[in-house]
């Protein structure tokens, strides 16, 4: 039992030393393969993650966000708009929404402004937890902020949001609404957008339609178009399972490839030496076992971390182009880290498995035949 | 002893470039001696050093360590036999690359699980024997022809085997070292180590460090037994 221990580990060492021995060719392949596991893990964690956050969506998000655009751009949309709307058949009910983004140009912070339906006095403010520990501002400090004039406004922090709360909980500001236009400078007659609820859902078209119609520098979106549009994307049925079918083959074909010219005439005279010098067929295999495993444990590792980087921490920069829309819809969107075991399962397979086989096929070959090739 | 009894070996059977490189070879090698095969290239020596070290079987024959008869061995018995058993230095070295002079000495005891600390002493103290010390933390890739086959020599004594095979060790050698090569096996017979080579250079052949030597031609035995 030891000695079995004693020599996997002398197993392992010689892999290390050996695969070390042709850094540039192993750091490519290494480099090639994180790349896979990267865009497979990547994708696998965006279209959950997006399916959680869509969910969220259907379950406590407006059925219809109307947004006024000029020229193509975001802009203020006039209270009366409202009105006109709720006339409109069909529509429960229609609120304005004030919100915004601050930059705060001494802490180089972004931060997003927004007046809640429960708001706080005039005069007070609620701090996002992130701009609390920036600032260093705690409740009863008074904090100050440059309005759109250049004049400097002061608030007294009421209290600070729970750490917890949602996605944008951090660098959010709960103001009072007259505070946010003396800040903003939105005058009294406008709002950043309205949203609607309806009585019945099978109208939400119609009812956008009409919007539109009735005023024709609307833009009205619909909450189930956003969710269909990522369906249609990323349901498994469809986009994904070809993504990720066309990685998972690609990785085959690469490293089909690698390892079908990869055993070398030097290669295949090293495993001859080892035989010679009497390691057993078991032996080598273990050595190729672990040179596999090596390889794609690490690709798997690095990959997925930095896939969930890159979907959780980063922008996302990939799929941006999917994303558009989102900013305009949502303070700030970035995706709740979710990661499920059974994810990490399904690129485990698609990416460690295949390589490992493919690593020792080959060399099964290899390690039956007779040592005596390296005599000559 | 080591007996070889109705060795042939043929390659490639069965198809145009069907070779027979060793006929109806009979040789037996007694232990504690050493024995040198001579004989014009082609002749078949490495073939038949090949197969009494256990890296190849014979198309007919067997072959006799001690009482046990091993060619019908299954292929792990035979690994276990080659391990512990012989040490063979190859004629082009088969060093292998890119690893240090210390690595490829413990090569061939990995299987075995010793415990690391110790099998790295003992290559150590190996390589000291051959002065090489110096060298143990050196890639093999930059070595001398003298010092690669020092490192060959330490590998295959690593498992302290019974019988030592060397195919041409002197090929690549000038004479001085050709016959510091001799002085070694001198040691190593001193030892009581079994000794093989296969040579057609005087040094060795001429060497009195030969108990027996035996001759080939073309696949077969011309002339073989006691030095007078
Ligand atoms: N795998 C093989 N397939 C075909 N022929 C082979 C094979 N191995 C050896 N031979 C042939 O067998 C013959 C004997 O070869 P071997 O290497 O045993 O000769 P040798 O006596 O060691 O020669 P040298 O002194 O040049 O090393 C040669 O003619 C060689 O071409
Ligand atoms: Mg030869």
């Amino acid at each position: 039992m030891a000695a079995n221990l004693e020599r996997q580990r002398h197993i392992v060492d010689f892999t290390v030393a050996s695969l070390l021995r042709r850094k540039g060719k192993n750091g490519a392949l290494l480099a090639v393969y994180t790349v896979i596991v990267f865009l497979l893990a990547s994708v696998i964690f965006f279209t959950h993650a997006l399916k959680q956050e869509a969910a969220r969506v259907l379950k406590d998000g407006p059925e219809i966000i109307v947004q006024r655009t000029l020229m193509g751009r975001y802009s203020p949309i006039p209270r009366s708009y409202a009105d006109d709307i709720r006339e409109i058949g069909g529509v429960q009910s229609v609120r304005p929404r004030l919100w915004g983004y601050y930059y705060d140009g001494s802490f180089l912070a972004n931060y997003t402004l927004m007046v809640p339906d429960e708001a706080p006095p005039p005069g007070e403010i609620v701090l996002g937890s992130g701009i609390s520990r920036l600032r260093e501002a705690f409740p009863g400090d008074i904090v100050g902020f440059t309005g759109f004039d250049g004049r400097p406004q002061s608030y007294r922090v009421q209290g600070l949001l729970p750490e917890e709360s949602q996605l944008v909980a951090a660098d959010l500001i709960l103001l009072a609404e007259s505070d946010y236009r003396q800040l903003s400078g939105i005058p009294a007659d406008q709002a950043t957008d309205l949203v609607l609820t309806v009585r019945n859902r099978k109208e939400l078209a119609t009812i956008a339609e009409k919007i539109v119609k009735l005023h024709p520098d609307t833009r009205p979106i619909i909450r189930s178009e956003i969710l269909r549009t990522y369906d249609a994307l990323f349901s498994w049925r469809s986009g994904v399972v070809t993504v990720l079918f066309t990685i998972a083959a690609l990785a085959f074909v690469i490293f089909a490839w690698d390892k079908a010219t990869g055993l070398s005439a030097e290669e295949r005279k090293e495993i001859g030496v080892l035989k010679a010098v009497g390691w057993e067929s078991s032996d080598v295999l273990l050595l190729k076992f672990w040179e596999g495993l090596l390889v794609s444990l690490t690709a798997f590792l690095l990959g997925t971390a930095l896939a969930y980087l890159h979907v959780f921490a980063g922008t996302f920069w990939l799929f941006a182009p999917v994303l558009k829309g989102w900013s305009t819809l949502y303070p700030e969107f970035r995706l709740t880290p979710f990661i499920h075991f059974g994810q990490l399962e399904v690129i485990f397979l698609l990416t460690v498995v295949p390589y490992i086989v493919t690593t020792i096929v080959p060399s099964w070959r290899v390690a039956t035949i007779d040592p005596d090739m390296v005599l000559r | 002893m080591i007996r070889a009894q109705g060795i042939s070996k043929t390659f490639n059977a069965g198809r145009p470039n069907e070779f027979r490189a060793l006929q109806d070879v009979s040789v037996e090698l007694p232990f504690g001696r050493t024995t040198i095969l001579k004989g014009p290239s082609g002749s078949g020596k490495t073939t038949l050093l090949g197969i009494i070290g256990c890296m190849a079987r014979p198309t007919t024959g067997r072959i006799y360590l001690g009482e046990r008869e091993i060619t019908s061995l299954p292929e792990r018995f035979l690994t276990g036999i080659r391990r512990q058993t012989f040490g063979f230095i190859f004629q082009q070295f088969n060093l292998i690359k890119g690893l240090t002079v210390l690595e490829n000495v413990m090569i061939p005891a990995y299987p075995l699980g010793e415990k690391h600390g110790l099998l790295r002493q003992r290559a150590l103290d190996t390589l000291e024997l051959f002065d090489l010390g110096r060298k143990a933390g050196a890639k093999v890739d930059w070595l001398s022809g003298g010092e690669a086959q020092r490192v060959a020599i330490a590998r295959a004594l690593i498992n302290d085997p019974l019988v030592v095979i060397a195919d041409e060790p002197t090929a690549h050698l000038d004479s001085r070292l050709s016959t510091e090569f001799m002085a070694i096996m001198r040691r190593l017979k001193g030892e009581g180590k079994t000794i093989i080579l296969a040579s057609h250079d005087p040094i060795v052949y001429d060497s009195d460090l030969g108990d027996l030597l035996i001759e080939m031609r073309d696949g077969r035995i011309v002339r073989g037994g006691e030095r007078p």
